[in-house]
């Protein structure tokens, strides 16, 4: 058992080591407490709504998330709207379809089955129409951005006056958790610039924590699936584990040696 | 290996057994005579038999739903990830699983280093396992770069550029690796052929290994050979199956807890992004588990030089066996090779860190010391110390330092933890 | 195998089986379901078709879960004739009245019950439909009348949203 625990330890701490190698240049970033994380992580589905609705009125104009299906809102472990709110949802989008009997490209409302409609029709469109610059896809940007939901929920919270010394280009704009302190994207959030169908106040922070919650959850829309599998999977294995190792012990009861 | 010539007792069984002794290799496998001392470090054997089979079931199930295409891959795994049944978890598993299967197979390998398992009669053991060590590192490059994300994109890049070392054809091979001018829809292609090849090469050289094991039989902890087997071995099964079983439980919980609470966190965030060729990651950082090597090929300032260093770091293994000089095969009996192992696994581990860093200052400085340590190690430290190390008295049989009365037994007892 | 064999009936060791044979099942089911219909292909489930340019004695295929699907406007004729035939006649029973709610349109799935093949429109002995890979007659009901086809080709879910659109599923 010893030598067990050694290895185990040896596991734990090798782990550790490449966490801390990884965190070498990390930045303070605001925090909150969020509903997800933890072994019983939850989203707060009222989180998710207004976030959709933060999404909708405010990134969707720039940033497309192209991964993401009418129907997915409407899914379990999601922003849980009914299927009636999301197929008003969807049809209020107008959905390029086609070719039709004569060969045309036609618009028709959206579908539940449709994927979000895109702002811009490609890159190219898109960088032409945001100074060159790609407003990045936003369906898995939380996994793709180091710092993940805390980075994300401090950028939007992060535009300041530069210090002085720093001069920025035309469109450039100063933020003090991008990396570099440089953006192109201007501060897009301000008091009350939503207005939330529940009644909740839309600060700049419950508008960050809400858009980004949203997008946690389109990053990982089977994260509470997940949750509540591993707690189950993990129980099993430590009963199993320890049925194992009684059965070992009565099996090796009558040699003389470790185990 | 078992005493006794097998017969099956059913009449069908032995007519069957006669034309292909299927059940004379399954009485082989349940009586195989193993030394009833070994401990938790040579639970890996198993546990790695374990992660081979899981990545070959979730690589196929993914390969069901994956798309190889330059301009599809990324989605595809998307698509993986959100609507196939269960994708996520699958995925999870294979992504996390080659983690696992390095950190069991670093285990495995250190555990030999200490035991001397390489030494004769086991060196094609030993080579094999290179073999399959180098085919697994082979395997799990070309898997990261199936998702095509950032560092898929620029990982290949940069690892297939490392042929363009070679004096002469290195261009033309670099070319030829990739189908093309750069890393592209071709390269992708034929990576997945390989992916998908190379674990079945693995488990053909699994059954080798296993089978050029059952030759001479395990190592163990003492390091010295059987004398009765009737004394010192138990069969197979029960006594291994079901202590392997125990260990391979525990090691599936720390395996359970990445893949449901922290499936990302062995990864790196720029492979969510998917691959443009027009602009680098600031960081390009291979897996945790190939960081050693690339220490070891960043600290040198020549192109060549690097490569080969870091082949040689690996192919150096192969000639341990005649490397390590020293008769005795258990570090538990050699004092001086003990602190020597101690220093060499520090060392790895922090090739492993500086390889994670900018190769800049001292990082650099760190990783040019702990490189040439690692070779001084094999080339210089090992010969000789086989030569000069006076070792401990070895005891008569493995099953004497348990049953007491010989010098040896405190030794035995506060070095290895052999406790009854 | 030494003596000391143990007793397999006891307690500990069948918990120990039984517990690790839920968890091999628990293991084996999502390796199984991932190769069931994903979300993606449920969600494509239903199709809405317009069908206002249809006209009558005309067909239109749609395709509807990757299989074709017929819509035919029948005549007066085809309808009659349709309704004439007695159900003895017939290898699969079935009355056009349970077949096509709305006379006017048949909506059925395009395919031969026998081995999966795209019957031709208008063609075979009754007048309604053949199947060219072995040779299976349909009437203008799409029932089976002659040939290798066990049973009437299937009549999918459908539904008039309005008077000029089906949707199918």
């Amino acid at each position: 058992m010893k030598n067990l625990f050694r290895i185990l330890f040896l596991i734990i701490s090798l782990f550790g080591f490449q966490y801390s190698s990884n965190a070498a240049e990390k930045i303070e970033y605001l925090k909150t407490d969020w509903s997800f994380k933890g072994l019983f992580g939850k989203f707060d589905r009222a989180a998710l709504q207004r976030g959709y609705q933060v999404y909708t009125e405010v990134c969707s104009s720039c940033h497309s998330m192209k991964y993401l299906s009418y129907r997915n809102l409407a899914e379990k472990g999601g922003p849980e709207f009914s299927e009636a709110q999301v197929k008003a949802i969807a049809a209020s989008f107008e959905v390029k379809d086609g070719p039709n009997e004569d060969g045309d490209m036609f618009t028709r409302p959206g579908k539940l089955s449709d994927k979000f409609v895109m702002p811009y029709e490609n890159v190219k469109a898109a960088q032409a129409a945001n100074g060159g610059a790609y407003p990045p896809d936003m369906s898995v940007l939380v996994k793709a951005r180091k710092g993940g939901v805390d980075y994300i929920y401090s950028l939007l919270q992060g535009y300041e006056e530069p210090p002085a010394g720093i001069t920025l280009d035309d469109g450039v704009y100063y933020n003090k958790y991008m990396y570099g302190n440089k953006i192109k994207m201007a501060n897009q959030l301000s008091d009350g610039l939503v207005e939330y169908s529940d009644g909740t106040n839309a600060t700049v922070e419950q508008m960050s924590k809400d858009v980004t919650t949203f997008l946690m959850w389109s990053a990982e829309p089977h994260l509470e699936a997940r949750h509540q599998m591993g707690f189950k999977a993990i129980v099993y294995l430590i009963i199993l584990t320890t049925l194992v190792y009684f059965s070992m012990k009565r099996i090796w009861s009558g040699i003389k040696t470790e185990v | 290996m078992s005493d006794h010539e097998y017969t099956p007792k059913s009449k069908v069984g032995k007519w069957f057994n006669d034309r292909l002794p299927l059940l004379t290799l399954a009485n082989h496998l349940t009586d195989y005579p193993t030394p009833k001392n070994l401990n938790y470090w040579w639970t890996f054997g198993g546990i790695l038999t374990f992660c081979l089979i899981t990545q070959i079931v979730t690589g196929l199930v993914l390969a069901m739903h994956y798309i190889a295409h330059a301009d599809m891959a990324f989605d595809s795994v998307e698509h993986i990830m959100r609507d196939v049944n269960y994708g996520w978890l699958i995925r999870y598993i294979h992504a996390n699983g080659a983690s696992m299967f390095f950190l069991a197979v670093y285990i495995h390998i250190f555990r030999s280093l200490f035991y001397g398992s390489y030494k004769s009669p086991r060196e094609i053991i030993w080579i094999i396992g290179i073999i399959i060590y180098l085919l697994m590192m082979a395997a799990a490059f070309m898997g990261y770069v199936l998702p095509w994300g950032q560092m898929s994109f620029w990982g290949a890049t940069v690892i297939t550029n490392l042929f363009s070392a070679i004096p002469l054809v290195g261009e033309g091979i670099v070319t030829w690796l990739w189908g093309g001018y750069s890393v592209d829809n071709p390269t992708l292609t034929r990576f997945f052929t390989l992916h998908y090849l190379i674990p079945f090469l693995i488990l053909g050289l699994v059954v080798l290994h296993i089978w050029a094991l059952h030759v001479p039989g395990n190592n163990n902890p003492v390091g010295i050979d059987i004398k009765k087997p009737s004394k010192d071995t138990v069969p197979f099964h029960p006594y291994i199956v079901i202590k392997d079983g125990f260990a391979l439980l525990m090691f599936m919980i720390v395996f359970a807890f990445f893949v449901f609470y922290t499936p990302n966190i062995l990864g790196h965030a720029d492979n969510y992004i998917e691959a443009n060729p027009l602009v680098t990651p600031a960081h390009i950082v291979p897996e945790w588990y190939l960081l050693p090597f690339y220490a070891i090929l960043r600290s040198v300032p020549d192109k060549l030089l690097g490569v080969v260093a870091m082949l040689s770091a690996i192919l150096i293994l192969a000639a341990l066996p005649w490397l390590d000089t020293s008769k005795i095969r258990s570090a538990v009996f050699r004092p001086l090779y003990k602190q020597f192992y101690w220093i060499l696994v520090a060392d790895v581990l922090i090739l492993g860190y500086v390889g994670a860093m900018p190769a800049e200052g001292l990082y650099l400085l760190i990783a040019r010391v702990a490189t040439a340590y690692y070779f001084l190690h094999f080339l210089v430290i090992l010969p000789v110390l086989g030569l000069k190390e006076k070792s401990l008295p070895l005891p008569l049989s493995i099953t004497e330092p348990i049953l007491g009365g010989s010098p040896n037994l405190s030794t035995a007892k506060n070095r290895e933890s052999l406790k009854n | 195998m030494s003596e000391k064999k143990t007793n397999r009936r006891d307690f500990l060791f069948t918990a120990t089986y039984a517990v690790g044979a839920v968890g091999a099942g628990a293991v084996i089911w999502p390796m199984i379901d991932q190769m069931n219909p994903d979300a993606s292909v449920k969600a494509l489930a239903s199709t809405e078709v317009d069908v206002s340019s249809v006209n009558p004695g005309k067909t239109i295929t749609v395709l509807w879960r990757g299989k074709p699907v017929f819509i035919r406007r029948r005549t007066e004729d085809e309808i009659a004739e349709a309704r004439s035939v007695k159900l003895e006649e017939l290898k699969h029973p079935e009355t056009d009245e349970d077949r096509a709610k709305n006379p006017e349109w048949l909506v059925m799935l395009g395919v031969c019950t026998h081995l999966g093949c795209v019957p031709l429109d208008q063609k075979g002995d009754y007048n309604g439909w053949f199947c060219p890979c072995h040779g299976s007659h349909y009437d203008i009901s799409g029932r089976i009348r002659k040939g290798p086809a066990p049973t009437n080709m299937e009549i999918p879910e459908y539904e008039f949203v309005d008077a000029n659109t089906i949707k199918i599923g």
